[in-house]
């Protein structure tokens, strides 16, 4: 049934102290909405549990992408479409870029943000898992202390995370060691416009001397929250990559995940899925090396490979 | 919670409403200023038939709560033709018979209108996906790349 609009209240306040002193005030009674390409998606449909809303959308301090010696950091209103703009995140990070093409449409990308994104905790989400290979930090704002979070720490199960109620998110932070890394992240979906993952593989790896010195991986849709496999990179790191460490890190990963049965895919596909992708990560890293000796990113989003 | 009064600037005029502040820009467009050119398809950003431009960039009306664009610029598919010209995307779209029904039209031509601003002479990937988010229900998706074809290379030509 479609909300009833009058039930609602929205606020827009227009400094960052008036925003977090309401937060303080009255916690769990106001909900923090940017672009609104979640919540409003649940308001139409009469979902929505929140009756006050407080719109972050005129707060300058949350915005824009800044950049220092050691940090890319993204403001909490920073757009899809402001991250696929950006000449310094297609250089540094391009595994964001692409997931943030991903993510819905044109006009879904100019409007949805980055923070939005992780507050909505969606464990199909299409930014978490280039985010927790790039080992992300979370800045939480509060009339408290600020709260700086490890990204992989945040998300505690499904859609529910480590913020206060009195707290949002107020910047992302990307450390800048991606230099010579290999860099690769693919989505399966049903089809490649629009389409909500079934399954999403980021990886990024560093190898020096002909053994993987450091490797991330991290997934979306198969776990209750987008995950790093901490176990299938402990498999890795150190070794000399060949068809053993592969084989090894392949049933690392399918013990480590939980995947289910829904209505966009099923668990024993989502494993089967999970498994190849590691695969095509670490096998395309062994010819890539033997061919040009140089790291490359690769990048997939495509409808259904063969199973 | 009370109506507020809210200022938008549709079209290039400045329009005030009286409004609930969490109505969607798209029924408050519809409603009470009366542009019924945008239309209402899925109501929750999978379509595109409410696409509008806010402040030039392409939304869906459907998931903006009006008083977040309170004093901004709107530009919907009435505002689009010239006084009493169409503009050339709404004459393409016409002569290459990129209009069936009607319904995802309006969306069409902003968002083709949003893609031709950032690539005045776009690939056919961009134009896919320039358009990926506006579902066209007639399936009428080949004429409907013709036409921004034919409004990208006559905007070339002129």
């Amino acid at each position: 049934m479609r909300a009833y609009v009058p039930e609602y209240d929205l606020e827009t306040p227009k400094t960052l102290d008036d925003v977090l002193r309401l937060l303080a005030r009255e916690p769990g009674v106001w909900k923090p909405i940017a672009g609104g390409t979640d919540l409003m998606v649940l308001f139409e449909a009469g979902q929505l549990r929140h009756r006050n809303l407080l719109s972050l959308s005129r707060i300058p301090e949350l915005g824009g992408i800044t950049a220092s010696e050691t940090h890319v950091t993204l403001g909490a209103l920073t757009t899809y479409t402001e991250i696929q703009r950006s000449e310094l995140m297609r250089r540094e990070f391009p595994l964001l870029v692409k997931a943030a093409s991903w993510t819905g449409a044109v006009a879904t990308q100019n409007r949805g943000t980055l923070a939005g994104n992780i507050a909505n905790g969606s464990p199909a989400a299409d930014s978490p898992p280039a985010l927790l290979v790039y080992d992300a930090d979370i800045v939480l704002l509060s009339e408290r202390d600020p709260r700086w979070l490890r990204y992989s720490h945040f998300h505690t199960g499904y859609k529910t995370n480590l913020m206060e109620q009195d707290e949002i998110i107020s910047h992302i932070s990307l450390p800048r060691t991606t230099a010579g890394c290999v860099q690769y992240l693919r989505k399966v979906g049903t089809r490649k416009a629009q389409a909500i993952s079934k399954v999403a593989l980021a990886g990024l790896a560093m190898i020096h001397t002909g053994t993987l010195e450091r490797i991330r991986i991290a997934l979306g849709s198969v776990a209750p929250m987008p995950i790093r496999c901490h176990r299938t990179e402990a498999v890795l790191t150190g070794r000399v990559l060949d068809q053993a460490a592969i084989d090894e890190a392949k049933s690392a990963i399918a013990s480590e995940i939980s995947p289910i049965d829904d209505i966009r895919s099923t668990a024993e596909y989502r494993k089967r899925v999970t498994v190849n992708l590691l695969d095509e990560f670490l096998t395309s890293m062994i010819t890539e090396f033997k061919s040009t000796g140089r790291s490359r990113s690769r990048f997939g989003n495509e409808a259904e490979p063969r199973p | 919670m009370g109506k507020q009064r809210i200022e938008l600037h549709v079209n290039g005029c400045k329009r005030h409403v009286e409004s609930y502040p969490m109505a969607r820009l798209l029924d408050v467009l519809r409603e009470q200023l009366e542009l019924t050119g945008t239309k209402e398809g899925c109501g929750e950003g999978e379509c595109g038939a409410c696409a509008v431009l806010l402040d030039g960039e392409l939304v869906n009306s459907c998931l903006v709560p009006v008083l977040q664009v309170d004093g901004r610029d709107i530009l919907t598919i009435e505002g689009l033709q010239d006084g009493g010209h169409l503009h050339p995307l709404q004459e393409a779209f016409a002569e290459a018979g990129g209009t069936q029904c009607g319904i995802c039209t309006p969306g069409m031509i902003l968002a083709s209108y949003h893609l031709l601003k950032l690539h005045p002479h776009p690939t056919e990937e961009q134009i896919r996906e320039g358009l990926a988010g506006n579902l066209c229900r007639c399936t009428g998706y080949q004429k409907i790349l013709d036409a921004v074809k034919q409004a990208s290379q006559r905007a070339a030509g002129d």
